[in-house]
């Protein structure tokens, strides 16, 4: 996903390397268990949650619009003003406006991966506001000027003492490495933000049509601050945030701390249903929802729809091997990890993260983990094969055909015994040429080999094949 | 007598063919009879891997003539038996699609052979080596089978050891292992130290291709126990 924020690197393999090398985020790495619980396995036991989830999710998307305009419906009638947003550009004007036309100065921000998506702090911060994150970890890498690694924990890829660092540059003290006093330091900060704030901005986990209800589900209650104290809350809901019924929270929101933190159910959970109305104490005088597309209503009937079932918990980054090696910056993208190469050239109609998909082995521990069943190792296996065309979704997009291709070219030929067996003749005899233990220098050079050989002795060929001798023993 | 098609994959028939003949002792030890269809090539999987369904329907088309005459279809490996499971049906549409699911129905993996199908786990090898099991991913995730290599590596006497992350993936991953190779190389890394950790002489898998990977990690300088494909193990110890 195009952001202004540039991790060093060309390509996912440049980005990976240098994760490798980096002592202190192969240390935070270290330790994404301990921090993150063993929610994958916590999940194991909860198959009949799972499916209902995974259920309701397919319900959604098989009438998308339609719930959308359910729930639009129900919004207004509770006093919302809803705003459609087709593209990223579209979303930032209309919270640029409603942030000026309410006089705010300081915008407080509740973690929200669609914000992130959209680049909205920053397009704020561009024009004038000045936009605050207050989730602890989205504080640390706003102040650090990064951008997430994790869409749950969005500062994991850094240690304690590097936190440390960098929040005592921010308060100009050293700060004690200590989690409860730099803890207490950013609470006491941000305060005074929030009486400041004029504009509050979140996400929302569920937009629920049949009520019009958004529930917004944090740890450390700046959400509901976000929500509760400035005049004005603008909301920014991608559409397949929308559920059909209340009671789907029931399953869903269970799902979704289980797959994402272990817990069982978050320590807020706030369900905001419509602005202040007369006689009301407390809440914001106007609320808007930003139902926000970004190229997700097009992969509806497309292989890919089932992405858009994602409750962004993060389990798969949590299990794949991949991620938990080189963290979430390797994959330069807002959406890191499995649902990460997934979406990230799904919504960017291949702009972007065309060489994601190709930073997984497969395994399939992301499938595994997901609570909606999404099949995750498949769709990125299919868009190995789809992004040989310039949009992965586009209709008109063609691949290159079938004998065009060195796979094509082998597949021909090792459809016939024959083939196999002359052309497997011709790589034993360059295979036996040299000693069988050591990879040669020309045998670095050979086309295709180069990636295996960095890292890895190259198998060599056996003398005789099975096959050869299959029919001696017989 | 169950007549079983032995399937020996193209990395095996090239690379490691005497994996191929402990595989076929291990039937015969279990009574079958073995027969090696020589029309078979690969599986296709390394064409879904490299986004290449077209080049992976047309051997997954040649597969299936190959071996649908066959009653019971065998392979030492997981991978490319979660290829035939997994991806065929997923390749292949109408009347190839159905001939695909029925030979997949069919199709299995050694140990699950061994084990689910004929339930046996003592075939007569003796071992008295301290192991540890790798779960290859496919055979686990697509196949759903874990017991079986630690059944029968029990049965014949050796001490299984679990190591950390027995489930984790090696690193091979087919095109990531030559498009990655110094990312496929750590986690590789990872693998041989959760394996050395448990004392063991050899890390147990039913993948050639993981094995192989993992043994030319350690033949650039990582320490860890010796990569050994459970069929070799146990016809070794074979009487």
């Amino acid at each position: 996903m195009a952001h202004g924020l540039v991790t060093p690197g060309r390509t996912f393999r440049d980005r990976a390397a240098r994760a490798l090398d980096d002592p202190g985020l192969q240390q935070a790495l270290r330790n994404l268990d301990v921090r993150l619980g063993t929610a994958a396995e916590v999940e194991r036991d909860h198959r009949a949650l799972k499916d209902r989830a995974a259920a309701i999710r397919r319900e959604t998307l098989a009438d998308l619009d339609g719930w959308l305009d359910r729930l639009e419906a129900a919004l207004v009638a509770r006093g919302v003003t809803v705003h459609r947003c087709a593209t990223p550009a579209e979303a930032r004007a209309v919270v640029a406006d409603v942030a000026r036309r309410v006089g705010a100065h300081v915008v407080v921000k509740s973690k929200s991966m669609a914000t992130e998506e959209i680049d909205l702090a920053e397009a704020l911060e561009a024009v004038g506001f000045d936009a605050v994150e207050t989730d602890l970890g989205e504080y640390v890498v706003q102040v650090a000027g990064e951008r997430p690694s994790h869409i749950i924990t969005p500062v994991i890829h850094k240690t304690l003492e590097q936190v440390a660092t960098v929040l005592s540059e921010e308060a100009d003290e050293a700060l004690p490495v200590d989690r409860e006093a730099l803890t207490d330091w950013v609470r006491t900060h941000l305060r005074q933000r929030f009486l400041d704030a004029g504009l509050g901005v979140t996400g929302a986990n569920f937009a629920v049509a049949e009520t019009g209800t958004l529930v917004i589900v944090t740890n450390e209650g700046n959400g509901r601050f976000c929500t509760a104290l400035p005049r004005v809350h603008v909301a920014v809901v991608p559409v397949e945030k929308v559920i059909p019924r209340f009671t789907d929270l029931a399953t869903l929101l269970p799902v979704l701390t289980r797959s994402a933190t272990g817990q069982r159910l978050s320590n807020y959970v706030s369900m905001i249903s419509g602005p202040r109305r007369a006689g009301e104490h407390d809440g914001p005088e106007e609320l808007h929802v930003v139902l926000l597309d970004h190229g997700r209503r097009r992969l509806i009937g497309t292989p890919y729809e089932a992405m858009l079932a994602c409750i962004r918990c993060g389990a798969c980054l949590n299990v794949c091997p991949v991620y938990r090696r080189v963290g979430g910056h390797a994959y330069d993208s807002v959406y890191p990890g499995p649902m990460g190469a997934v979406l990230t050239p799904l919504l960017s109609a291949g702009l972007s993260g065309r060489d994601l998909p190709s930073a997984s082995t497969l395994c399939g521990a992301c499938t595994e983990a997901c609570p909606v069943e999404i099949p995750l190792a498949d769709l990125i296996a299919r868009l190995r094969a789809d992004l040989r065309a310039p949009d992965p979704v586009a209709p008109g997009s063609r691949r290159p055909r079938l004998r065009r291709s060195a796979f094509g070219l082998w597949a021909r030929i090792w459809s016939s015994p024959r083939g196999y067996r002359l052309s497997t003749t011709m790589a034993r005899v360059v295979g036996a040429t040299r000693g069988p233990e050591t990879t040669t220098r020309w045998r670095r050079r050979l086309p295709g080999v180069g990636g295996w050989t960095a890292s890895r002795d190259l198998p060599v060929p056996a003398r005789r094949r099975f096959r050869d001798q299959w029919s001696s023993r017989s | 007598m169950p007549k079983v098609a032995l399937f020996v994959t193209c990395v095996v028939d090239l690379v490691t063919p005497d994996t191929g003949f402990a595989a076929a002792r291990l039937l015969e030890a279990a009574g079958c009879e073995v027969e090696f269809p020589g029309g078979q090539t690969c599986c296709g999987q390394p064409a879904v891997s490299a986004g290449e369904p077209e080049a992976a329907s047309r051997l997954a088309r040649h597969f299936i003539k190959v071996f649908e005459p066959f009653d019971a279809v065998v392979a030492p490996s997981g991978s490319c038996v979660a290829m035939i499971h997994h991806w065929y049906p997923q390749l292949l549409d109408g009347a190839w699609r159905r001939r695909a699911e029925s030979v997949a129905e069919r199709t299995y993996e050694l140990s699950q052979y061994l084990v689910d199908v004929l339930g046996r786990t003592d075939l007569g090898a003796r071992l008295d080596s301290i192991v540890t099991v790798h779960d290859a991913c496919h055979m686990l995730r697509h196949l759903g089978v874990r017991d079986a290599p630690r059944a029968l590596l029990s049965a014949a006497g050796a001490t299984v050891v679990e190591m950390t992350e027995a489930e984790t993936c090696c690193g091979f991953g087919g095109t990531f292992g030559v498009e990655h190779g110094v990312l496929s190389g750590a986690l590789a890394d990872d693998k041989l130290g959760h394996a050395a950790a448990t004392g063991a002489s050899c890390v147990v898998a039913c993948d050639q291709a993981c094995l192989l990977h993992l043994e030319g990690r350690r033949r650039r300088g990582t320490e860890g126990p010796a990569p050994t494909h459970l069929a070799d193990l146990l016809a070794a110890g074979l009487r």
